[in-house]
C-alpha cells in the first residue's frame, strides 16, 4: 500500500467548501483522509510531503488544450504536453481534436488513450469532433465516439459555420448526453483579421477581428441551444458582449456553460505592442512591437472586456477557466505578424498569471480554485473529479501563492515556447502535482521524506 | 525654423538631434529630427539641380532594396537616391511572402547583412515586418512601406513639399481624402503633420475609416465626412488612391457614388484657399479620386513630390550612413 | 587654454587687400573670375576680397558658397554626420578661373574635397586657392596661390580665425591644446 501524507498545507477544496490548514492522506491512489494527522499513520511506511506555507487543492482540470499529437508532433506531443500540464498543476486535461487525423473516429480516440497511458503523466481526456474531419459538413458518429470515451465534442480551431448543422448536432447529441463545445466565430466578419479590431489595430495598420464576430456566433448558438435543449459550452469567451449574452441566456434558465482563458483575464490588445505598454503616454511604437506571442484567436481585447470577463467569472456566468494551450514552433511564430500562427503556450503559466487577480483583490482564492477544479468537473458532468472527498482519485495540486519566479520559455516542458509572459516575474508557483497518488511534478524545493508508520 | 543666416554661421554636427539607427515610422521622430531631415533634403535638392547630380559621400556603402511588395516608383526613388550619393545598390524583389519562398524573413535579411549590406530598404505586404527585421539586424532598416501601417519616407517628402510652398507646416489645414483604413501614407502623414503643428482633417465614407480615430487615442485628428465642408479654407488637399477592389469587397456600393461624394475636382478645389496645394502619393487613378484637370492643374505639386522624394531619401541615407556606425 | 593673437584687425585688413591686388595682377584683370567661399569663414572672406576688388577695379566678381560635407573623406572618423549647409554656385563655371577661398590651409584635405566639388559643377579653366592663414603640415600635395600669412604651428596647436561677420571681431589666434 503506497501512502503519502501531505502535511501542514492550507487545504482549499471548493467542492466541499473547505479552507483550512490541515493534513491530507493519500493511499493507493485515492484520498484516504483529510484532517490533522497527529499520530503516526496506520501504514508500514509512508512518504511525507511538507506543504507548510502552501496551498493544497484538488488537481486542476483543463477543459481545453491542444496536444498536437497525432500529426503535429513538432509543436507538441502527448508526452511533452502532459509534462507541461503537470508543471502547471493540471492533473486532467481535455485535448481538442484538431489533430491530423482529427479525432473523429474511435481509432483516433483509442490512439490518444493508448499514447496517454504509455507516454503521458497526467489524465488525458480526448474531445471528439462535431463534424467529420472538422469540415463542418456532416456530423460524426456521436454514439461511436461516446462509447470510445470522449468527454465532449468540438470542432475547435473552427466554428461550426452552418447553423442548421449546429442545430442538428445539438439535437442529436442529446441522445448520448454529449457536451458540445463551440469556438464561436463568424468567419465572414473575422476574415483576414489578426488581432482585436480597435484603436490598436488602427495604430498598427493590422486588420482587426471585431468583438461582434464572436458575439454574433454566441447569440446564434445560445438561440439554438435554447431551442434544442442540447448541452452547449462556449469556448474561450473574450468579449463583454458575449458575457452579457450568456448572462441573459442563463437567467432564462438555459443549461449553458462557458469558459475563459487565463490570458483573456489578464491581458489586453495592447500586449501586441509590447510588455508593459502604457497607452496613456503618447509614446511611439517600440522595436518590440508586433509581438506574435500575443497573437491568439480569439484575440486579446480591451480593458473593458477584461473587466466584464472577471465579473462574469465571479458571477458564475462563466463557469470555468480553461487554458486553450496552443503550442507552436519558432518557425510558425518568428515571422511577420500577419502570417504567424495564432496561439499561446499557456499550461505552465496559467495558475501563476491568474494569481495576479487574487493578489490584486479582483477575485478570491476559493473562487479561483473552483474555476479550475469543481466547476470544470461539473461542466463535464463528472462529479468524482475536482474534489478532495474521501475515496476520490488522488489528483492534487500544491502551490505557493507567494513564490516569485521569472518565466523562461526555454525551461518549459512544453515544446511551445510561445508565451507573451517571457521574461516576466510572476508571483505564485506550482510546487507539486500528484496524479492518482503519484508525484508527477515536484519543484526542487519540495521535501519528501519517508516515515515509519504504526502498522 | 532656423534661418539661412544661422545655418551659414553655425557649423555643428547632427549628433545631438539624430540618434536613430532605423526609420520605421514617423511616430518616434522629434520635431527637431524632422526639421533636420528637411534641411538636409534642401542641400540634397541643390545637388539634384546640378548637371552632375552625384556626390561621393556614400562611396563604398551598399544599400539593398528588399521589396516583397512590388513598386516601381518608390524603389527607383531609393535606388536613385543611393546612387546619387555614390553608394552601390542591389535590388531584390520577392514574389509573395517569405513563407511562400520558403526562407524566413529573418534568415533573408540576416543573409543580406552578412553579404555586406550597410542599409536595408524594405517594403513588405505585412505590417510590422521592418520591426521584425530591425530586431535581428545591426545594420539600418528603412521602411519603404509595411502593409497598412507606415510609409515614413513618403510622409517626410510630403512635409518637405508642403514646407517648400507654404514656408512652414505649422498651422496649415491639411485634408486627406479617401481610403484611410488601408493607407499607410495617410497614417505616416498624420503623425508627421501633427508633430509639425498642422491641422489634419480626414474625409472619407465610414466604411473606409478605421476604428478608434479621435479622442482619446488620436485626439489631434478631425473627422469631416462631408468633403465640401472639409475642403473649405484648406491649405493642402491630399486625395488617396482608391483601390478599385474596395468596391468589389463590398466597402462601397459603386465607384460612381464614391466619385460623386469624394472626388477632388475643380469645383471642390475652388473651396480651398486660392493657393492650396494638391498632393497625391501616387500612382493616381485619374477620374476616380482626382480629376485629370486637378491632377495636372496649376495647384498640383504631384510631380514635385517625386523629385522631392529623391532628395528626402538622399537626406535619410546621408543621415543614417554618412558617419561612423 | 592660453591664447596668442598673431593677427589683429589691421593686419587682417592689409593681408586681404594685398591678396585682392595679387589676384587681379596674376589674372591680368577680373575677366572670367569666380570666387567660391568655403563654409564657414571662407564665405565672408571671399565677400571681403570681392568688395576690395570692386573698390579699385570697379568690377563685380560673382561669389559662390560651398559646403564640402558631401565630399569629405573623413566622415567615418568624425563619428557623426556634419550638418549640411547650403551650396550655391550662381554662375556657370565652365571655362572660368575659380578662386577657392578658405580661412586656414592645414592638411589640404578640405581643399581636395572642394576641388572635387567644383569640378562636379563644370570644367573650370583653372582653380586657384586663396587662404588667410597657411599653418603647414600638408598631408596632400596642395598649395595655396595667395596666402595672408604663413604661420608655422605644431600639431598640438589650434589656429582660430575670428571674423566680425561670424564671431563679432577680427583676429587670428593660436591656442595650445
Amino acid at each position: 500500500m503506497t501512502a503519502l501524507l501531505i502535511a501542514g498545507g492550507r487545504i482549499i477544496d471548493p467542492s466541499q467548501g473547505i479552507d483550512a490548514v490541515s493534513d491530507l492522506v493519500i493511499a493507493d491512489g485515492r484520498i484516504a483522509r483529510l484532517g490533522p494527522a497527529n499520530k503516526p499513520l496506520p501504514y508500514k511506511r509512508y512518504s511525507v510531503l511538507h506543504a507548510e506555507g502552501m496551498i493544497v487543492s484538488p488537481g486542476f482540470i483543463d477543459l481545453h488544450c491542444h496536444l498536437r499529437e497525432p500529426g503535429f508532433e513538432d509543436k507538441e506531443t502527448i508526452a511533452t504536453g502532459t509534462r507541461a500540464a503537470a508543471r502547471g498543476g493540471f492533473t486532467t486535461i481535455c485535448c481538442m481534436p484538431n489533430t491530423e487525423p482529427p479525432i473523429d473516429t474511435r481509432a483516433t480516440v483509442e490512439f490518444i488513450q493508448k499514447k496517454a497511458a504509455t507516454d503521458g503523466v497526467v489524465q488525458v481526456r480526448p474531445i471528439g469532433c462535431i463534424t467529420k474531419g472538422r469540415r463542418g459538413q456532416e456530423m460524426v458518429e456521436m454514439g461511436e465516439l461516446a462509447e470510445a470515451g470522449v468527454v465532449a465534442l468540438s470542432d475547435d480551431g473552427n466554428p461550426v459555420t452552418d447553423p442548421r448543422l449546429m442545430r442538428y448536432a445539438l439535437e442529436y447529441s442529446r441522445l448520448f448526453g454529449l457536451l458540445l463545445i463551440d469556438h464561436c466565430e463568424d468567419v465572414s466578419l473575422s476574415e483576414g483579421g489578426v488581432m482585436n479590431e480597435g484603436w490598436v489595430s488602427t495604430r498598427l495598420g493590422l486588420k482587426g477581428i471585431p468583438a461582434s464576430a464572436e458575439e454574433v456566433a454566441v447569440a446564434r448558438d445560445l438561440a439554438l441551444a435554447e431551442m434544442t435543449g442540447g448541452r452547449l459550452h462556449i469556448a474561450h469567451v473574450s468579449t463583454a458582449g458575449s458575457v452579457a449574452l450568456i448572462r441573459s441566456a442563463k437567467e432564462r434558465g438555459n443549461a449553458i456553460t462557458a469558459e475563459v482563458t487565463p490570458h483573456h483575464l489578464t491581458m489586453t490588445e495592447e500586449r501586441v505592442i509590447g510588455q508593459g505598454w502604457d497607452s496613456t503616454k503618447a509614446a511611439p511604437l517600440p522595436l518590440s512591437c508586433y509581438d506574435t506571442n500575443a497573437k491568439v484567436n480569439p484575440p486579446l481585447r480591451t480593458a473593458r472586456d477584461v473587466e466584464a470577463l472577471i465579473t462574469g467569472l465571479k458571477d458564475g456566468v462563466i463557469d470555468a477557466i480553461a487554458t486553450d494551450h496552443a503550442p507552436h514552433t519558432d518557425v510558425d511564430k518568428m515571422c511577420e505578424f500577419g502570417i504567424a500562427a495564432f496561439g499561446i503556450s499557456g499550461l505552465e503559466t496559467a495558475l501563476s498569471s491568474l494569481l495576479a487577480l487574487v493578489h490584486s483583490g479582483k477575485i478570491d482564492l476559493m473562487t479561483l480554485i473552483s474555476k479550475l477544479t469543481s466547476e470544470p468537473a461539473r461542466v463535464l458532468g463528472k462529479g468524482e473529479m475536482g474534489t478532495l472527498k474521501t475515496g476520490a482519485p488522488a489528483d492534487i495540486t500544491i502551490f505557493d501563492p507567494q513564490a516569485e519566479w521569472i518565466v523562461d520559455p526555454a525551461a518549459f516542458a512544453s515544446k511551445g515556447k510561445n508565451t507573451p509572459l517571457a521574461g516576466q516575474t510572476l508571483k505564485g508557483k506550482v510546487m507539486a502535482t500528484i496524479v492518482g497518488g503519484g508525484l508527477v511534478y515536484k519543484d526542487e524545493s519540495i521535501k519528501v521524506e519517508m516515515r515509519e508508520g504504526s502498522s | 525654423m532656423r534661418t539661412t543666416k544661422q545655418r551659414e554661421i553655425e557649423p555643428s554636427l547632427a549628433a545631438p538631434i539624430w540618434r536613430r539607427r532605423h526609420i520605421l515610422d514617423l511616430d518616434d521622430f522629434t520635431g527637431e529630427e524632422i526639421e533636420l531631415v528637411l534641411e538636409t533634403a534642401d542641400a540634397m535638392k541643390e545637388v539634384l539641380s546640378r548637371d552632375i547630380k552625384k556626390v561621393p559621400t556614400l562611396r563604398g556603402k551598399t544599400v539593398v532594396t528588399l521589396f516583397y511588395e512590388p513598386s516601381t516608383r518608390t524603389r527607383v526613388s531609393f535606388e536613385q537616391a543611393a546612387k546619387n550619393l555614390s553608394a552601390d545598390v542591389i535590388n531584390l524583389g520577392a514574389s509573395g511572402s517569405s513563407a511562400e519562398k520558403g526562407e524566413s524573413l529573418i534568415d533573408t535579411v540576416r543573409t543580406l547583412q552578412a553579404l555586406g549590406a550597410d542599409a536595408l530598404v524594405m517594403r513588405h505586404y505585412h505590417a510590422g515586418a521592418p520591426y521584425l527585421a530591425a530586431r535581428h539586424l545591426d545594420v539600418s532598416v528603412i521602411n519603404g512601406g509595411d502593409g497598412c501601417h507606415a510609409h515614413p519616407t513618403q510622409g517626410l517628402l510630403d512635409l518637405y513639399t508642403i514646407r517648400e510652398h507654404l514656408g512652414t507646416v505649422a498651422g496649415a489645414k491639411v485634408v486627406i481624402i479617401g481610403d484611410i483604413t488601408h493607407s499607410r501614407v495617410a497614417r505616416s502623414n498624420i503623425w508627421g503633420l501633427s508633430k509639425m503643428g498642422a491641422k489634419v482633417v480626414l474625409s472619407a465614407p465610414p466604411t473606409l475609416l478605421p476604428p478608434g480615430l479621435g479622442a482619446p487615442h488620436f485626439p489631434k485628428i478631425v473627422l469631416e465626412q462631408n468633403l465640401d465642408r472639409a475642403v473649405e479654407g484648406a491649405d493642402v488637399i491630399m486625395p488617396l488612391r482608391l483601390q478599385l477592389e474596395r468596391q468589389k469587397r463590398g466597402l462601397l456600393p459603386s465607384l460612381r457614388e464614391y466619385i460623386r461624394f469624394y472626388q477632388l475636382d475643380a469645383r471642390r478645389l475652388a473651396k480651398a484657399k486660392p493657393n492650396a496645394l494638391v498632393l497625391h502619393p501616387g500612382p493616381m487613378n485619374e477620374g476616380v479620386e482626382i480629376t485629370p484637370e486637378v491632377a495636372h492643374g496649376a495647384q498640383s505639386v504631384i510631380e514635385e513630390q517625386v523629385t522631392n522624394g529623391v532628395a528626402v531619401r538622399m537626406a535619410l541615407l546621408y543621415l543614417l550612413l554618412g558617419g561612423a556606425q | 587654454m592660453p591664447e596668442k593673437v598673431i593677427l589683429d584687425e589691421e593686419e587682417i585688413r592689409r593681408a586681404l587687400t594685398r591678396i585682392a591686388h595679387e589676384i587681379v595682377e596674376r589674372n591680368h584683370g577680373c575677366d572670367g573670375l569666380v570666387f567660391v567661399g568655403m563654409h564657414t569663414r571662407g564665405v565672408p572672406l571671399a565677400k571681403r576680397i570681392a568688395a576690395e576688388i570692386k573698390e579699385f577695379e570697379h568690377s563685380e566678381i560673382p561669389i559662390g558658397i560651398l559646403d564640402i560635407s558631401l565630399y569629405r573623406d573623413d566622415l567615418n572618423s568624425l563619428g557623426l554626420q556634419p550638418l549640411l549647409r547650403p551650396t550655391n554656385i550662381p554662375t556657370d563655371i565652365a571655362g572660368k578661373s575659380v578662386i577657392v577661398v578658405d580661412d586656414v590651409l592645414y592638411t589640404g584635405r578640405s581643399i581636395r574635397a572642394a576641388m572635387d566639388a567644383v569640378i562636379d559643377f563644370g570644367r573650370p579653366q583653372s582653380i586657384q586657392l586663396a587662404v588667410l592663414v597657411d599653418r603647414g603640415h600638408r598631408e596632400l600635395p596642395i598649395r595655396a596661390d595667395y596666402v595672408g600669412k604663413n604661420i608655422p604651428t605644431s600639431r598640438d596647436e589650434e589656429v582660430v580665425v575670428r571674423l566680425k561677420e561670424t564671431d563679432g571681431r577680427d583676429e587670428v589666434a593660436i591656442i595650445k591644446k
